[in-house]
């Protein structure tokens, strides 16, 4: 972008055989050498030595790259989705999972943070910048210091069943309790493992794909939720403060209600930040770690098993680096394909300008 | 959303800004307040503010007064301190030396080069676990602190933020300087840099916060003994149990209290540069 501005200039100093610009050459890759050193040795190159890994079965003995570690193809890939065996049950148990979480999480993080922005962003608003402050905090500290304090306010003795009891509710053991959401819900219309929910998909049965995000799960989105939403907050307050006023002018003059407004003026015109929200939001989704290995490594019978976890168990727990890796690479070809889709499906229709997500933003 | 002074609709706006803010804040101060209770008293009155009685004895296990040695959380703190001060350095320096060589040195490859960096940003970092240790055990430093450290000493986002910024900013001090005769390091060094002081400070904010909060890369280059440890690894092994620390909530609480005082601290200096990361760097995982 710059370059093209100052290129007439660039052409003029370049022709002067000893001009300023003349060792720029030497120069710009000095500069840029350590960089590339720091990220190709450890980004790029172990990308690819994984990848080599993945289409092994190394068990972090010796030297994965000798000719001594058997090379096993892409079985280690189809075992995941083929093979019926407890790796497989596991990672597709790890995908219901995730998959429930996503479904939870961007939704209500994406509408949370737009809700608070629009509070926080009242023209009549007096203390802007401690609402601001308050949402933002949870945001910039440490997602294992705050999983540590949700484990306390959610333990069985904790802050949230004693806010429960004032109710005269008791609060469940949040963190052993692995009954599904949907588990519960239907059960509540009497319909326990019936005939029709028996049908193997990928190793586990029907039912056990309709049971939901069990509760333990449930706590990870409501900290997950809780922590994100103050980052994407500032992502639509900076988009609302770029919406010219004549609009809010013009939709008030024409007598809209407030809902009316949100919906036909004020969401169509922030779009470009809609689409980052969400599209951060799938990326750091399908990624959690963190919160998984501090809240119980995937217990309750599995149910807070995500496939960034297992992968990392699979690797550093059971040895199986092969495995590991590919589940990594599977999870990495779904966020990119994810992520595509959803630029598709938001770009169709808008036309004004493709793309803002990445390039525009910044 | 809400329209001309109503005040039935600003009462509203008020309480219900004031319900989120304190489902957002009392956490924190209930993580406070329960450091320094007794372990009985934090499971007995979790909701409380007040100590009952006001007890310092976490504090003092967590300063290593108590004699037991088996959370040397001191070790941690020091770790923590030294790693994130290196990182923040080398990676304030490193990045904007890229990131000022990609905006505006003109050099053959320039362009592959900043397609790459931005190819990087792409690679979830969920996807960079097994690699980072694939490499790490292959260079033979398993377990170092230079594991620890080098592989974090530059990041993609940061290069790309000063980038950037370095493309925002008029190109003719430079070249006056240039023209005098500074050499381009020189230029760089005295004349760029210090223009650059709300980029650096952002880009400082950023890589301090990421290393501090730095989890899942420290777990898979380390052994995860505790001479090897940060407060946040170290944290997240008392938490899951590791190092039979049992619940000791006020232990555990303050410890995550002491992890989260330095970030927060560098937060209310620096929060209008914090909003400014916030929205530039939308890049973290």
């Amino acid at each position: 972008m710059a370059r093209t501005d100052h290129d007439p200039k660039v052409r003029r100093w370049g022709r002067k055989p000893s001009g300023i610009r003349g060792n720029e050459g030497t120069a710009g890759w000095i500069f840029v050498t350590p960089m590339i050193v720091i990220l190709g040795l450890f980004l790029a190159i172990p990308v690819v030595m994984a990848f080599w890994v993945s289409l092994t079965s190394w068990q972090g003995n010796t030297n994965p790259f000798s000719s001594a570690v058997p090379f096993v193809g892409v079985e280690n890939y189809t075992d995941l989705f083929a093979k019926d065996s407890l790796t497989r049950s596991t990672f597709m148990q790890s995908i219901g999972n995730t998959f429930y979480y996503v479904l939870l999480v961007v939704p209500l993080q994406t509408a949370l943070a737009l809700g608070l922005a629009l509070l926080v962003n009242n023209k009549m608003l007096k203390a802007k910048g401690f609402f601001r402050t308050a949402f933002y905090f949870p945001s910039v500290t440490s997602s294992i210091a705050i999983a540590t304090v949700f484990l306390f306010l959610f333990s069985n003795t904790g802050a949230v069943n004693a806010f429960l009891k004032f109710f005269h509710i008791d609060g469940p053991s949040w963190f052993s309790d692995s009954r599904g959401l949907l588990h519960l819900i239907f059960g509540a219309f009497g319909v326990d493992n019936p005939g029709w929910a028996q049908t193997e998909i990928l190793g586990r049965s029907l039912w056990d794909w309709l049971a939901g995000p069990s509760v333990a799960l449930c706590v990870i989105i409501i900290l997950v939720v809780w922590t994100t939403s103050g980052t994407f907050m500032l992502m639509f307050i900076a988009a609302l403060q770029d919406l010219p006023v004549e609009v809010d002018e013009a939709a008030a003059l024409d007598g809209t209600s407030g809902w009316q407004k949100l919906r036909y003026v004020t969401i169509p015109m922030i779009k470009p930040a809609l689409f980052l929200v969400i599209t951060l939001g799938l990326i750091g989704t399908w990624q959690v770690f963190d919160q998984i290995y501090v809240m119980g490594k995937g217990s309750p019978a599995g149910t807070t098993l995500t496939p960034a976890y297992l992968s990392y168990q699979q690797s550093f727990g059971n040895f199986q680096f092969g495995s590991g890796s590919a589940m990594a690479f599977v999870v990495f070809v779904i966020i990119v394909i994810l992520t595509r889709l959803q630029r598709w499906v938001l770009t169709d229709k808008d036309e004004r300008k493709p793309f803002l997500g990445i390039g525009g933003n910044k | 959303m809400i329209q001309r002074r109503n005040p039935v609709k600003t009462i509203i706006l008020y309480v219900l800004l004031l319900a989120f803010a304190v489902l957002f804040i009392y956490p924190f101060f209930i993580q406070i307040a329960t450091s320094f209770k007794t372990d009985p008293d934090a499971a007995s009155n979790p909701l409380s503010l007040i100590p009952n009685p006001f007890d310092l004895h976490a504090w003092q296990q967590i300063f290593g007064q108590t004699g037991d040695t088996a959370v040397p959380i001191v070790t941690w703190l020091k770790n923590s301190v030294v790693i994130t001060v290196v990182v923040t350095i080398a990676r304030v320096f490193l990045d904007s030396l890229a990131g000022y060589a990609l905006s505006r040195l003109h050099f053959r490859g320039r362009g592959m080069v900043f397609a790459s960096v931005l190819a990087v940003m792409s690679v979830p970092g969920v996807a960079l676990l097994i690699p980072k240790f694939l490499m790490v055990n292959y260079l033979g430093i398993y377990d170092t602190y230079t594991a620890m450290i080098l592989p974090l000493i530059v990041d993609a986002a940061g290069v790309f933020i000063m980038k950037q910024f370095f493309d925002s900013v008029p190109i003719s001090i430079e070249e006056a300087a240039r023209m005098d005769g500074a050499s381009i390091f020189r230029t760089f060094w005295s004349i760029v840099l210090p223009m650059a002081r709300p980029a650096l400070i952002t880009l400082t904010i950023l890589s301090f916060q990421g290393s501090w909060n730095e989890f899942s890369h420290f777990l898979v280059v380390t052994r995860g003994t505790p001479d090897h440890m940060t407060l946040v690894t170290g944290l997240a092994s008392m938490t899951s149990g590791q190092l039979g620390a049992g619940t000791q909530y006020p232990l555990k609480l303050g410890t995550a209290l002491l992890t989260t005082i330095p970030v927060a601290i560098l937060f209310f200096a620096l929060q209008r540069y914090f909003v400014r990361g916030a929205s530039e760097g939308g890049v973290k995982g």
